[in-house]
C-alpha cells in the first residue's frame, strides 16, 4: 500500500457525496489515508487534533444509529465538535425547507456538515448551496459512499487487492444505495459484480451499469471471492416487489446449506442491521469466513479519514 | 381603428394559404382588402416583409394558478406570457383552489380574464368534483358557464367506469374529454422515467407503461362512447403507437406534444435539477424519435406547453419534495421552430401553424384559428429564422422554473395581436 503522503494525487473536494464522481485514484487515496487513521485506533489514546476547533453536524433526516454513531465517534478522535440533528428534533418537521435548515447551520458555522436524507440528491443540493463541507451519509436509494469505502477497505484488507476479485452484491438492491455506492466503487477498483436477487428487486436495467445480474444465488455462489449481503426489508412497502420472507430464504438467503457452495476464503459481509435468518444464517454471521465486525471497526478509520480530507479543504 | 398587416408570408392552414399578401383588419375582425378604400381613416401599416403572418396560436394546455396560487402565477401575468409567446387564445386548467368544479368558479375565471388578461383565456372544468376522481363535477353546468373543455389535468381517473360516464356525459353537452394519462399503481411514486438514469440515481421511476395504459383506456373509452378524448402531453413511444391504430380506425381520440419532451431527455436530470422534473417525465431519445414520427406523420396533432409555474421556493428542495412541471409559454414556439422546422425538418411551416391554430381550434369547436373574413383578428407574426437567447428573468410570467434559460433558440413571435389590438410586440 501506497503512503498517501507520498502519493501524487492533492485531495481537493470539500464535499463527498457519492462514489461515482470519484477517480479509482481518489479512492485509493481515501483508503490509503484510512489506513494512517487505522493505527490511531488501535492507540492507547485513540485521540489526534487534525480537527481541532471544527464544528461537525450530524445532520440525520433519516434515522439512523450505526452510521451515525461511527461518524460521531470518528469526528470525537479527530478532535472536532460534534453536534447530532435528528429529523424528529429539527425544524423541518415545522415545514422549514432543508435549503433555510441547512443556512442555519452554516450561519452557526458548521465547518462540516454529515447528512443522511431519505431523497436522493439531497447532498447535492446541500453541497451547490453551502460552502460547508457535505458529507453524504446516504441519501434517498442513490448513493452510500462511506459505506462502500468501507466495504472496499475491508476488501482490501483482506484480499490484498480489489482488482479482479468477483464480487456478488445479494437481495434488494433496487432501493439500496448501498448496492449502488459498492457497485461504482468495485468497478472503478477492477472487480467484476454480480448482483444476485429476484427480478423485481434486481432489474435488468442495472446490467447498463456493467454489472452482471442473476437470479440464481446458487449459480453465483460457486466463483464469488466476497458475498455482500444486504439487509432485505419486508416490512415497509415491498409487498408488491416478493411474495415473503420464507420464500425469500428459500430462493435467496444464504443458509448453511449454500454456504457450502462458497470458496473456503470467500468473505461474507453485510452492512447491517442483519436480519438474522433472513439474508444470512446466524451462526454464518458469526463464522469465520464473516468480516462482518471488521467492516464497522474499518468504518471508523474510513470516515476519520473523509471527515480528515474534505474538512481539510472546507474554508468557510 | 383598423391596421393592415403588409408584404407577410400568410400562412393560414385552415384556408389553404400560403403566401406573400397584405391582411386587413376592421374593427377587430378580419376584412377583405377591397374594403381598403372604403374606410373612413387611414388604417395603421404594419410592415410584416420576412414575417410571417398567422392565425393567433393556440396553447390548449396552461396553468394560469388563478384561484388560490397567484404567488405561483396570475391570469394576468400567465396571459402576459402567453401574448410574449405569441399566443392569442390559451385553455386553461382546473387544478386551482378551489377547483374549477362548479360554474362559480368558471365564471370568476372569466370575469377575471376578461378585466386583466390580454389574450383569450378559455377554462376548462373539472371532470371530477375536486380533482378527486370519486364523483362527476356538474358537466352539464359547466359546459353551460363556458368551459371548452373537462379535464382532471394532474390528476387521472383511475376509475374506468367512472370516466366512461364523464366521456358519455361530456358527448350529450359537447365538451371533449382532456385526460392527463397516469395510471397510479404502476407510476407510484415515481418522480423521473423508469430507466437508465432512475436506476443510476435511485430515483423512484416513473414506467411508460404507466401513461401507456390509460392513453389504451382512453381509446377503449373513445371508442365506447364515440366521442372526443384527448391525451394531454404525450411521452411514451408506445403511446404514440396506440394513438396511430385507434386513429387509423376512426377512433376521436387525439394527442398533444409538450416542447421539453422532444428537447430533452431524461439524461438531464442527472444533476438533479428540479427544473427537470415534470409530469410526464423526460424520457429517452428513443421515446423522442417517436414523438418526432408521430408529430411528422399527424398521429400527434397539437402543440401544447403544459406552462405549469412554480415559484422559487417550492422548486428549490429535494428533487422526490419538488413539484412537478415548467413555465413553457415563451419558449414553446420558438423550441418547436427550432426543433421541428429548423433542425430535424420534422415538418414544414404550415404543418407546425396548423397544429398550433386550426387543429386545436377544432378540438374546441372554436372559430379562433383562422385569418376567415369576419372573425376576430387574432393574429401572430413570427419571425422563424431570429436567433435568440431565453432569459428566464426577463420572462413575463411570474415563475422561472425552466431548463431552459439561457438556451439559443432560432425563430420566436415578433408580434401577438388579439381581436385586433397589439397585446405584445418585441
Amino acid at each position: 500500500m501506497t503512503d498517501p503522503a507520498k502519493s501524487a494525487l492533492r485531495w481537493q473536494r470539500k464535499d463527498l457525496l457519492g462514489i461515482r464522481e470519484l477517480s479509482a485514484e481518489e479512492i485509493t487515496f481515501i483508503l490509503d489515508t484510512a489506513d494512517a487513521f487505522k493505527e490511531v485506533g488501535t492507540r492507547e489514546i485513540k485521540k489526534v487534533p487534525a480537527l481541532r476547533g471544527k464544528t461537525l453536524v450530524n445532520f440525520f433526516v433519516e434515522p439512523s444509529t450505526r452510521t451515525r454513531t461511527s461518524f460521531e465517534i470518528a469526528a470525537i478522535r479527530l478532535s472536532a465538535d460534534v453536534i447530532n440533528i435528528a429529523a424528529s428534533s429539527s425544524s423541518l418537521t415545522k415545514g422549514e425547507t432543508l435549503k433555510d435548515t441547512a443556512k442555519i447551520l452554516e450561519a452557526n458555522h458548521a465547518d462540516i456538515i454529515v447528512l443522511r436524507h431519505g431523497s436522493s440528491g439531497a447532498p447535492q443540493f446541500l453541497a451547490e448551496r453551502l460552502s460547508s463541507s457535505i458529507i453524504n451519509a446516504g441519501d434517498g436509494a442513490h448513493e452510500h459512499p462511506t459505506q462502500a469505502l468501507l466495504d472496499l477497505y475491508t476488501i482490501r484488507e483482506r484480499k490484498s487487492s480489489v482488482a479482479g476479485l468477483h464480487v456478488a452484491i445479494v437481495g434488494d438492491i433496487l432501493f439500496s444505495r448501498v448496492a449502488r455506492s459498492n457497485i461504482f466503487g468495485l468497478l472503478k477498483l477492477g472487480a467484476r459484480v454480480t448482483l444476485v436477487g429476484p427480478s423485481t428487486l434486481v432489474p435488468r436495467e442495472f446490467e447498463k451499469l456493467g454489472v452482471a445480474v442473476s437470479h440464481d444465488i446458487n449459480e453465483v455462489l460457486p466463483t464469488a471471492d466476497v458475498v455482500n449481503l444486504l439487509r432485505i426489508q419486508h416490512e415497509r412497502q415491498r409487498k408488491e416487489y416478493f411474495p415473503g420472507i420464507g420464500e425469500y430464504i428459500r430462493l435467496f438467503g444464504l443458509t448453511k446449506d449454500r454456504a457450502k457452495l462458497l470458496k473456503p476464503d470467500c468473505l461474507i459481509m453485510h452492512p447491517g442491521p442483519i436480519n438474522r435468518g433472513v439474508e444470512i444464517d446466524s451462526e454464518l454471521a458469526d463464522g469465520a469466513q464473516s468480516v462482518i465486525l471488521d467492516q464497522v471497526t474499518n468504518g471508523l478509520a474510513i470516515r476519520m479519514a473523509v471527515l480528515y480530507l474534505c474538512g481539510g479543504i472546507a474554508t468557510p | 381603428m383598423n391596421t393592415v398587416i403588409r408584404n407577410g408570408r400568410i400562412i393560414d392552414p385552415a384556408n389553404n394559404r400560403d403566401e406573400i399578401a397584405d391582411l386587413l383588419i376592421v374593427d377587430g375582425r378580419f376584412a377583405a382588402l377591397s374594403q381598403l378604400s372604403t374606410l373612413n381613416s387611414q388604417p395603421t401599416e404594419l410592415d410584416a416583409s420576412n414575417l410571417i403572418v398567422c392565425p393567433g396560436l393556440i396553447d390548449l394546455h396552461v396553468h394560469l394558478r388563478e384561484p388560490g396560487f397567484g404567488w405561483k402565477e396570475t391570469i394576468e401575468s400567465g396571459a402576459r406570457a402567453a401574448a410574449a409567446g405569441g399566443f392569442t387564445t390559451i385553455v386553461c386548467m382546473p387544478n386551482t383552489s378551489p377547483v374549477a368544479d362548479s360554474p362559480s368558479t368558471i365564471a370568476w375565471i372569466k370575469d377575471r380574464a376578461a378585466e386583466v388578461a390580454c389574450v383569450n383565456v378559455l377554462p376548462t372544468g373539472a371532470i371530477s368534483k375536486g380533482l378527486m376522481g370519486e364523483e362527476l363535477a356538474p358537466i352539464g353546468s359547466l359546459a353551460q358557464a363556458g368551459v371548452v373543455a373537462i379535464t382532471d389535468d394532474g390528476r387521472c381517473i383511475q376509475n374506468n367506469e367512472l370516466m366512461r360516464r364523464a366521456v358519455e356525459y361530456a358527448r350529450m353537452v359537447g365538451v371533449p374529454v382532456f385526460d392527463h394519462c397516469q395510471d397510479y399503481n404502476l407510476v407510484g411514486n415515481g418522480v423521473v422515467h423508469e430507466g437508465y438514469w432512475s436506476t443510476l440515481l435511485g430515483l423512484p421511476g416513473w414506467p411508460s407503461a404507466g401513461e401507456e395504459a390509460i392513453v389504451m383506456r382512453n381509446v377503449l373509452l373513445a371508442e365506447l362512447c364515440d366521442h372526443d378524448i384527448h391525451c394531454q402531453h404525450i411521452s411514451a413511444a408506445g403511446s404514440v403507437r396506440i394513438l396511430r391504430e385507434a386513429q387509423a380506425r376512426g377512433v376521436k381520440i387525439s394527442g398533444e406534444v409538450c416542447p421539453h419532451h422532444i428537447a430533452l431527455t431524461d439524461e438531464a436530470i442527472q444533476n438533479f435539477d428540479t427544473n427537470c422534473k415534470m409530469n410526464p417525465p423526460l424520457r429517452t431519445k428513443e421515446d423522442v424519435a417517436a414523438l418526432l414520427e408521430g408529430i411528422a406523420d399527424g398521429t400527434l396533432g397539437i402543440l401544447a406547453s403544459d406552462h405549469a409555474p412554480h415559484a422559487r421556493f417550492e422548486k428549490e428542495v429535494e428533487f422526490d419534495a419538488a413539484p412537478f412541471g415548467i413555465v413553457g409559454l415563451e419558449t414553446e414556439l420558438g423550441l418547436f421552430l427550432d426543433l421541428l422546422v429548423h433542425q430535424n425538418k420534422t415538418i414544414g411551416l404550415s404543418r407546425l401553424i396548423e397544429m398550433f391554430t386550426v387543429n386545436p381550434a377544432r378540438l374546441l369547436q372554436s372559430e379562433a384559428g383562422t385569418l376567415s373574413q369576419g372573425r376576430a383578428a387574432d393574429v401572430t407574426l413570427i419571425d422563424p429564422a431570429l436567433e435568440w437567447t431565453f432569459d428566464a428573468n426577463a420572462s413575463e410570467s411570474m415563475s422561472r422554473n425552466t431548463p431552459f434559460n439561457g438556451r439559443k433558440l432560432r425563430g420566436r413571435a415578433v408580434r401577438t395581436i388579439v381581436a385586433g389590438k397589439t397585446a405584445w410586440a418585441l
